[in-house]
């Protein structure tokens, strides 16, 4: 039983992975970028759930309500500004300028918050609640519910994605830009929402991972970084469901690598990952996910 | 033979679309050098010339796909050379560019949807495009990489239709086609042209280009060798502007060009 319930978490941990995931692959798809600050930003949300329920006392849940819009509006103006500067000089200078931002937001959040571990509504029933089933089988609702969040994102980008003037726009950007363009379409405003969109999601991650766990200023980049690359990199690269699959994987991994040592949590999620990458380096589903 | 473009406006009106002394550099490489023209409304425009003489560039510099060096580009009057080509693109320059281009991962109706996007208000709709060509459709939730070439093309020539355009630039409409494709893709022109549109188009098929424009510009190595109408210019003249054999020197050389 105690296996089962090692898979279960697992399965349960992969829907806050895949929240980690779906932006990078998002803007990865889209405008080739790998966003090396996508995991610091995560973090930023999280900071700044913890300052609106500080100053305003509004319920821990409800502050996503502010932040994810924040959030997605922080995407659109960096994509506009440094990551579209850096893509007009090449790919690869993105890689270096998000590198750069991502030391930028986590030496500054260093700075102002110190180092310091920060938790996200620690003593609500949510967080520290669970229902059992059976003697060994404990869930969490705080794990449950981010799982559903996450599926419920994944379906919501694929429904934009699929049916509004936007995703459309998106797609045929990442097919095509210039095509686009003769179509109309600033590819520029267009990536900037996509942007919008990535770190709508991964602002969610980031308030989820700040209550199951608790964050400071490199959980951006030691953490939530490593695992959505993880997740996009198994489930395949530009692929959406992919990366809930990718999630559920590395978190089954983890989660019996655990069961064995405690202390192999974590190698045994990188192994796998590991594998993926050299026995079928284009993730498991292949083909970018067609809505 | 009668096209509906042949009643030019003559030199006295305004073009619709105009390029003045239009230098490009690909690097190094000098590709357009001082080239100049004027379109008129309702006019088939036709660029000729060989493989590399900077046809493709010419078109995509007007589309702002290409910044030029020096020179300027006048749509209606306006100078647009510092104008993006989404910009261009809502003011009524479409371009359907060489290889198609479509959205690969987009289904037929999706491609047209995207062109309808920013759309200028216009006789063309995504209906209309359904109108003239029913396969389409039938077909419109296909992904358009299970079409044919001729069907592809259909595509991206609808796509840039619904933006309802005052100027259409055709680039290479042939490319890769089978020669009844070609036929059938020109014999639409009128069709389209009876909407208002004007049209640039650019043709390696001199033949082609010589049986639908109402006016023809070759060029060669990115100078213009020859310009005129069709009925104008003779196919001598076309030949030497074509492959350069020293102007009109080469209709004079005895045995060489004579009446086919």
């Amino acid at each position: 039983m105690a296996w089962v319930n090692a898979i279960i978490q697992g399965i349960l941990t992969g829907g806050l992975y895949a929240l980690f995931a779906c932006g990078l692959s998002l803007m990865f798809g889209v405008m080739k970028v790998v966003n090396l600050a996508h995991g610091d930003l995560a973090v930023i949300g999280g900071y700044i759930a913890i300052g609106i329920v500080a100053v305003t006392h509004v319920p821990v849940l409800w502050s996503f309500v502010i932040v994810v819009p924040v959030m997605a509006l922080l995407g659109y103006v960096l994509q506009r500004t440094v990551i579209q500067t850096a893509l007009d000089r090449g790919v690869l200078t993105t890689l270096i300028v998000t590198l750069g931002l991502s030391l930028v937001i986590e030496n500054g959040l260093l700075q102002f918050f110190t180092a310091n571990t920060r938790g996200i509504g620690a003593n609500l029933a949510l967080v520290t609640g669970a229902f059992t089933i059976g003697s060994q089988i404990s869930i969490g609702y705080l794990l449950l519910l981010t799982f559903g969040v996450a599926v419920a994102v994944l379906l919501g980008l694929q429904y934009f994605l699929s049916r509004s003037k936007y995703g459309r726009l998106i797609r045929a950007v990442a097919d095509d830009k210039e095509a686009a363009q003769l179509s109309g379409a600033d590819y520029r405003h267009v990536f900037g929402i996509a942007a919008a969109l990535a770190l709508g999601t991964v602002a969610l991650g980031g308030i989820a991972y700040g209550m199951y766990v608790d964050l400071d200023p490199t959980t951006g980049t030691d953490t939530i970084l490593l695992f959505a690359f993880a997740a996009v990199v198994i489930g395949g690269l530009g692929s959406l469901w992919g990366t809930l699959v990718g999630g559920v994987v590395l978190g089954v991994a983890q989660q019996i690598g655990a069961q064995i040592n405690i202390s192999d949590e974590l190698l045994a999620g990188y192994i796998v990952f590991l594998a993926v990458l050299v026995l079928r380096p284009q993730g498991l589903l292949s083909r970018r996910a067609q809505p | 033979m009668s096209t509906p473009g042949m009643d030019v406006k003559g030199d006295g009106g305004t073009p619709l679309l105009e390029v003045r002394d239009l230098v490009v550099h690909h690097g190094q490489l000098r590709a357009l050098d001082a080239i100049s023209l004027r379109v008129f409304p309702g006019e088939v425009y036709a660029i000729i010339g060989a493989n590399g003489a900077g046809k493709s560039t010419l078109l995509r510099t007007i589309a702002g796909l290409h910044h030029p060096t020096t020179g300027s580009v006048l749509f209606d009057g306006k100078d647009v050379t510092g104008l993006r080509p989404e910009r261009r693109a809502t003011k009524g320059i479409a371009m359907v560019p060489e290889g198609r281009r479509l959205f690969g991962s987009l289904s037929v109706e999706e491609n047209l949807k995207v062109g309808a996007t920013y759309a200028r208000p216009g006789p063309w709709t995504i209906e209309r495009v359904y109108e003239m060509f029913g396969w389409m459709r039938e077909r419109r939730n296909q992904p358009t990489a299970q079409l044919s070439g001729g069907e592809q093309q259909t595509v991206a020539i609808g796509r840039a239709l619904v933006a309802n355009p005052r100027v259409l630039l055709l680039d290479e409409l042939s490319l890769g086609l089978a020669p009844v494709i070609v036929q059938r893709i020109y014999g639409m022109l009128p069709q389209i042209l009876a909407t208002g549109l004007t049209v640039l188009l650019v043709e390696q098929d001199v033949s082609q280009a010589l049986r639908v424009a109402s006016r023809i510009q070759c060029l060669l190595e990115g100078r213009t060798t020859l310009e005129g109408r069709p009925a104008d210019v003779t196919a001598d003249q076309v030949e030497a502007a074509y492959f350069g054999l020293a102007g009109a020197a080469a209709a004079d050389r005895p045995g060489e060009g004579s009446e086919a």
